[in-house]
């Protein structure tokens, strides 16, 4: 692993929400190709972290480079980002799945998955087009291309949501909780999609409750717990952990 | 007089009627964003400012608007205000709608989810191609009922124009019934803004449809 570049590295991230600090000192790194999943108790900051790799969110200190290059770092407690242009060139480099999919619902799939590619990143069209084909046939979805999304049930939407991202060819995609708005059988078909993506070596960071899931697709996995990465390691490590907060977590679910 | 000529008269006065109506729209729609954007402005100012505007244009008469931009130039500045009476009339009445449109507009904004904006600046578009791609579409689509309203509200609201004393189809309807004391000329009015508003109704359904189309 460690001789694979680095595409994303975050070091010393904090953050707080008024007096409650949601992120004590996280530092983490995605190699390429892995596959990291972020696990741990409501509250525990996992969303928060991923809205700050993906600059949705401010951070109070700390620094993150993607592909070895500085987007946002704290110094003297401001934030300084890259240069516009370099900060466009840079925010390429990864996409992120919403729990909500977030699809435009004005827009028919075949626009929400070209529209960015042809209008933001000028690709050529045709391109463009015959990639999205491709796209949406890889995920199931070849006779969907003219629905607008509300004529979707939830896990089409969400995999119309992944192809929406993939369709920018970013380096790292995240996913904040992919599946936690789905009904349980149509969570499935959802997962297996990731599971696809990660057989193709697609870099992924993944905010999961699934626990199994996350044991079977993950190279490396991360505890949270109250803002600190409480257990990091491979599955195994991670699950058989004796942490008594792991423990707890596992614990709690099961009984869910 | 003759039925003709007495038709004949009022019809000079829709056009007017109509030109008010068409100058209001073209001018207070646009003005409208402008009117919004200050009232959503994260500086404190602008947006008091904006708010306390908007309140004031709708917490008083149309009437009284309309004889204050239009008298206001003469008291204030003693100017001549011979050729003011129609730019006054359009000037009062694009403001005082714009100030209801913005807040129609505002509230079709706050309706959108904030994962929309989220979305859009993940993919990469920037402010104005997120607006304009993203957001507008959506809001034109919740706002039209509330914007078919305000319209339909207008073409009433043009015979305050006869405060002014201009020739709008209301004044002169007014004039020659009391002229002829006929009630002949309100019947012809009355039939005049009713079917001018079944038409705005019948090409507003049509766009709502057409936007209908997710
Ligand atoms: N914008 C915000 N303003 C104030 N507090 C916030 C904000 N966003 C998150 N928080 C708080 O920060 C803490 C961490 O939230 P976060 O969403 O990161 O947790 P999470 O681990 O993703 O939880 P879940 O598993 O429920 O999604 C929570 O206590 C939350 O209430
Ligand atoms: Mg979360």
């Amino acid at each position: 692993m460690s001789e694979k570049t680095i595409y994303l590295e975050m070091n010393n991230i904090k953050k707080s929400f008024g007096d409650l600090q949601v992120l004590k000192d996280i530092s983490l790194s995605v190699h390429e190709g892995e596959v990291l999943s972020i696990i741990g108790p409501s509250g525990s900051g996992k969303s928060t972290l991923l809205r700050i790799a993906t600059m949705l969110e401010t951070m109070d200190g700390g620094s993150i480079k993607y592909m070895g290059e500085e987007a946002v770092y704290v110094e003297n407690g401001s934030l300084h980002y890259a240069k516009p242009q370099n900060l466009r060139e840079i925010k390429k480099n990864f996409g992120l799945v919403f729990q909500n999919f977030n699809l435009f619902p004005h827009m028919s799939v075949m626009k929400n998955l070209t529209d960015a590619p042809i209008h933001v990143q000028k690709r050529n069209k045709d391109e463009v087009l015959s990639e999205a084909k491709e796209l949406l046939r890889k995920m199931g979805l070849s006779d969907k291309e003219d629905y607008y999304p509300s004529q979707l049930s939830g896990g089409q939407q969400q995999r119309v949501a992944i192809a929406r991202a993939l369709a920018l060819k970013p380096n790292v995609l995240f996913f904040d909780e992919p599946t936690s708005a789905l009904d349980p059988e149509l969570t499935g078909e959802v997962l297996k999609v990731i599971k696809r993506l990660a057989e193709e070596n697609m870099t992924m960071v993944i905010v999961t409750h699934e626990m199994s899931f996350a044991r079977n697709i993950s190279d490396r996995i991360i505890f949270m717990d109250k803002g600190v990465i409480a257990i990091e390691g491979n599955p195994e490590e991670v699950f058989n952990s004796d942490n008594p907060r792991m423990q707890e977590f596992l614990g709690k679910l099961k009984h869910e | 007089m003759s039925f003709v000529t007495m038709l004949e008269q009022i019809s000079s006065g829709m056009l007017k009627t109509i030109l008010i109506f068409i100058l209001t729209l073209i001018f207070s729609l646009p003005l409208g964003w402008i009117i919004a954007f200050g009232r959503m402005s994260k500086n404190k100012i602008i947006s008091g400012i904006t708010g306390f505007f908007i309140s004031v244009l709708r917490g008083t008469p149309l009437m009284l608007q309309l004889v204050v931009v239009f008298y206001g130039p003469y008291f204030l500045f003693k100017w001549s205000i011979g050729n003011w009476r129609f730019p006054a009339i359009i000037v009062g009445f694009s403001i005082n709608y714009a100030a209801y449109f913005a807040e129609i507009y505002r509230s079709g904004i706050s309706a959108i989810p904030v994962g929309q904006y989220e979305a859009a600046h993940i993919l990469g578009y920037n402010k104005l191609q997120t607006f304009f791609k993203i957001i507008l579409p959506q809001v034109i689509r919740i706002i039209l009922p509330a914007v078919t309203n305000e319209v339909i509200t207008l073409v009433k609201d043009t015979s305050l124009a006869f405060t002014l004393s201009y020739m709008e189809m209301f004044t002169i309807t007014k004039q020659i019934a009391s002229a002829q004391t006929t009630f002949m000329p309100f019947a012809i009015a009355g039939l005049f803004y009713y079917i001018f508003n079944l038409l705005i109704s019948f090409v507003m359904r049509k766009l709502e449809k057409k936007l209908n189309y997710y």
